[in-house]
């Protein structure tokens, strides 16, 4: 048995010195294919954890869609706020003397959604009782800051495009955008 | 010489049948060697030490925090596949599979053990922190021990986190919101970070809201469906996997580094 198990491990190590003989590689040859090696071994491991990387981004998002048309300007009244978009979309749609933007529902307190009141002309949270003016300004309450508004412009046709992927914070200045607001 | 004995202990019996001897790999040990044998030829005990030295059995010295974390983890294994078995991960169902967890499912406790012990976890791994600190016994040759126990801690963290969005209640989904906001702040990966503006080719930003960090850990640019299936994946394979082994180097290295740190 235990003849029989040396016998082909002796050969192995015969053939492998023949060949060594007809072609051999010296020190520097092995060296030579020996990084070769690594190299091509390194290269294929970072190529697979970057594609590993790169998958764990999709290339199609099942959400809600964040832009919006909300139709022409014309369609909105001076001095006016409009509602519709609040369920669906989150955003009120205001009008003031110069100028269309989007303000967002959130309060800036803790999350809830103000309601507008009309004959107030204020916009009123229920939770705790932030209280913001038509343009966002917070003035009661415990809201530290105004309404965030979105991104907002004119689309090819002519309608009003509203996108909630950009934001704009009065506290930073950014109210100042041209693109946080449609002058009209 | 068991010959010579005129009755066999059960023990003996089976200590010498084949049977156990395929599995254990020795007899019953009889001397303190063959003992030390026993524990190093099973790879379930030999990541705990052969033998224990007499202070590490001291409770008031090491609390028993690092036995308890572990413990901890093995319940939360078992409850948690058993909660597999009936949570589905998706918003159409993950919220009243939870309530059917609780209310309709024999022994709703489950979903409270694995809840009960997840907090607890997390407070005993702190606790163990605090021990190994206040013992000085992080110090060398324990400082690699030290590193692993570290890494082990925010897996523990992280698992935590991943674990509170699955009920999908508005609790859960808004913690993750603010949780997850945190990783937009980071430096040029998260597309309010500093540094992410210096990323860009011309006027295109190639960090932003749809290619960021956060955006990679939740599938999407706010949380949502895929949010829910990538914090199960995490939370139920992912995380657990990595910690597990871990968990091996970390037992085996106190093994390593002389045992159990003891009073000096």
């Amino acid at each position: 048995m235990s003849d029989e198990k040396i016998t082909p491990a002796a050969s192995v190590g015969a053939s492998t010195k023949e060949s060594m003989a007809g072609n051999e590689i010296g020190r520097r040859g092995f060296f030579k294919w020996l990084s070769l090696g690594w190299l091509a071994f390194a290269g294929a491991t970072g190529g697979f954890f970057t594609v590993c990387i790169r998958f764990l981004f999709p290339n199609v998002l099942f959400e809600p869609p964040q832009t919006l048309k909300i139709g022409f300007p014309d369609d909105y009244a001076t001095n006016s706020v409009d509602i519709r978009y609040k369920k669906s979309f989150n955003v009120w749609i205001v009008r003031d003397e110069e100028s269309i933007f989007a303000l967002s529902t959130v309060c800036t307190h803790l999350g809830c959604t103000p309601n507008w009141l009309a004959t107030e002309a204020k916009f009123k949270c229920p939770c705790h009782g932030s209280g913001f003016r038509m343009t966002g300004i917070h003035f009661e309450g415990p809201a530290p800051r105004p309404l965030e508004r979105y991104k907002i412009s004119l689309a090819n046709d002519g309608q009003i495009l509203v996108d909630k992927t950009k934001s704009f914070k009065w506290e930073k200045g950014e109210w100042e955008n041209p693109e946080s607001f449609l002058k009209v | 010489m068991a010959k010579d004995d005129k009755k066999q202990s059960f023990l003996e019996r089976m200590g010498d049948s084949q049977v156990w001897k395929s599995i254990i790999r020795s007899g019953v040990p009889r001397t303190r060697r063959q003992r030390m044998h026993a524990i190093l030829g099973s790879v379930f005990l030999h990541l705990h030490p052969a033998r224990l030295p007499k202070h590490a059995v001291k409770v008031g010295y090491t609390w028993c925090m690092g036995g308890l974390s572990f413990f901890l983890f093995v319940v939360l294994t078992i409850t948690g596949i058993l909660l597999m078995f009936y949570y589905r991960p998706t918003v159409e169902y993950a919220y009243t599979d939870i309530i059917d967890l609780t209310e309709q499912v024999p022994l709703g406790i489950m979903r409270e053990l694995h809840r009960w012990a997840a907090h607890a976890m997390v407070l005993v791994v702190w606790l163990h922190m605090l021990r190994v600190f206040m013992t000085g016994s992080y110090k060398p040759p324990r400082e690699f021990n030290w590193g692993v126990g570290v890494l082990l801690m925010t897996m523990t963290m992280f698992l935590s986190f991943t674990g509170y969005l699955l009920p999908w209640d508005q609790l859960a989904i808004w913690a993750v919101t603010v949780g997850t906001n945190m990783a937009r702040a980071h430096p040029f990966i998260g597309h309010e970070g500093p540094g992410a503006s210096l990323l860009a080719i011309g006027d295109i930003n190639l960090v932003h809201m749809g290619s960021d960090v956060r955006f990679a850990l939740l599938g999407g640019r706010f949380v949502g469906e895929a949010t829910l299936l990538r914090f199960y994946v995490l939370h139920c394979i992912a995380v657990p996997f990595i910690m597990m082994i871990f968990l091996a180097i970390h037992f085996w290295r106190i093994r390593k580094d002389g045992g159990i740190s003891g009073p000096l």
